[in-house]
């Protein structure tokens, strides 16, 4: 709903609007970092809970989802990446409950948690205007949130390929291939060379770009009145195939990546 | 949507979080999945296994149920068969016996009758002789006429 006085455009300006402290490059997107973490905590401390009473036996309802998920992630780890390796299933794990329940955030109509955090705001005394408080409750329609996500997975892909490789064999790797001739390594270095930097990027940009459109989607039919109860049911239930389906993405695209990291070819 | 410094406090949020879900949620949560696949698997085997053994104790009982009849009926039809063959046999025995009985009776009979006929011709004889004798004391010779009187006496 367009709110008192604002335009659609201002009204749409507003919910892309991060919560910011701070000037520059340092600024902090505060609404982010606190969904983000929340989220981040809730899924360690419920999973949690099933770790530490976790036993052979009968499992409980909530153990048996949580098994449910683990064995999931565990299989895709499996079927993807061979080898041993402590981290990459529960990285996989992290990647996929984390950013399923940040795109979870999406399904939140709305209007609600920036107009409860607006009033709540104007109310405490921070700002004058309410309009003045900015809330945007799905962390992944934030390019920081992405970014760190892929580049984190891109560290990894590094180090992997170090371990792995050596730093002779990375190198190589890197101006050896696809053309094993001297006279075209630098074609190599320049092919080798977007093909690692477009992995970060494409997970970053894929997961922003899939929740931003969406999250945009949900804005505007926010503004279309009555109808939007019907048209939002239905982009909802589009949208939970979304949610699900780039959080899988995310978890899949990293573990591959990190088998072709750990992996001769 | 500016690039800042939340990517700085974003990646810190995620190592934390996946060295979090490494020590702490991943081992257990997957140790406590891989002992109950065991488990199952070991149960489901012992299943099968148990399965196998009362298929294999149900036949061993049929099998032996059917040697059992076969036997009963075996032991059955030899009962039968010897009953049969006693009856026959003490009837045959009785039959012998009787003949036996039957025949010894006769024979002593025929003995008894012989014996008295032997008595009766010796007497004769005698009386015969003796009657002759008293007869013909007075005009015959008994030595000179012996011969005859035998040959009566094996007539009669």
């Amino acid at each position: 709903m367009v709110s008192g006085e604002q335009t659609p455009t201002q009204y749409i300006k507003h919910h892309l609007q991060n919560w910011t402290v701070g000037e520059g490059f340092w600024a902090v997107n505060v609404d982010t970092i606190f969904w983000s973490v929340l989220l981040g905590v809730l899924f360690l401390w419920s999973f949690r809970r099933v770790a530490k009473k976790s036993s052979a036996g009968v499992p409980g309802k909530w153990q048996c989802f949580v098994e449910m998920v683990v064995e999931f992630v565990d299989n895709s780890v499996k079927e993807s990446f061979h080898g041993k390796d402590k981290l990459i299933a529960p990285l996989a794990l992290t990647i996929f409950v984390w950013i399923f329940l940040m795109n979870l955030m999406d399904l939140i109509p709305v209007d609600w948690l920036p107009t409860a955090a607006m009033y709540t705001g104007y109310w405490l005394g921070f700002v004058n205007d309410p309009h003045d408080v900015y809330f945007k409750v799905v962390p992944t329609t934030d390019l920081n949130t992405t970014f760190a996500l892929s580049l984190s997975v891109f560290a990894l892909i590094i180090i992997y390929s170090i371990k792995y490789k050596g730093i002779k064999g990375f190198a190589k790797e890197m101006t050896f291939t696809p053309f094993n001739h001297w006279a075209l390594v630098p074609v190599n270095f320049v092919l080798e060379s977007i093909t690692l930097l477009a992995k970060p990027a494409s997970l970053a940009l894929r997961l922003f770009g899939n929740l931003y459109a969406g999250e945009l989607i949900f804005i505007l039919i926010a503004m279309m009145g009555l109808f939007q109860l019907p048209a939002h049911f239905i982009w909802a239930a589009f949208h939970i195939i979304v949610i699900t389906l780039q959080a899988f993405i995310f978890m899949m695209l990293t573990i591959v990546y990190l088998s072709m990291a750990s992996s001769e070819h | 949507m500016d690039i800042n410094a939340t990517i700085i406090g974003q990646t810190i949020a995620f190592a934390v979080f996946v060295w979090f879900c490494m020590k702490f949620v991943w081992p257990p949560i997957i140790k406590a999945i891989e002992e109950r696949q065991k488990k199952i698997a070991d149960g489901l085997s012992a299943g099968e296994r148990a399965q196998k053994d009362l298929e294999k104790a149900q036949e061993d009982i049929a099998e032996q149920l059917k040697e059992a009849k076969q036997q009963a009926a075996e032991i059955i039809e030899q009962a039968k068969k010897r009953g049969a063959k006693i009856v026959e046999d003490e009837t045959q025995r009785g039959h012998e016996e009787r003949e036996k009985i039957v025949a010894s009776g006769h024979e002593e009979v025929e003995a008894e009758r012989h014996r008295a006929r032997e008595e009766l011709r010796k007497q004769v004889a005698v009386l015969a002789v003796t009657g002759a004798q008293k007869i013909i004391e007075r005009e015959i010779d008994e030595n000179a006429h012996r011969d005859i009187v035998e040959k009566l006496v094996a007539e009669l």
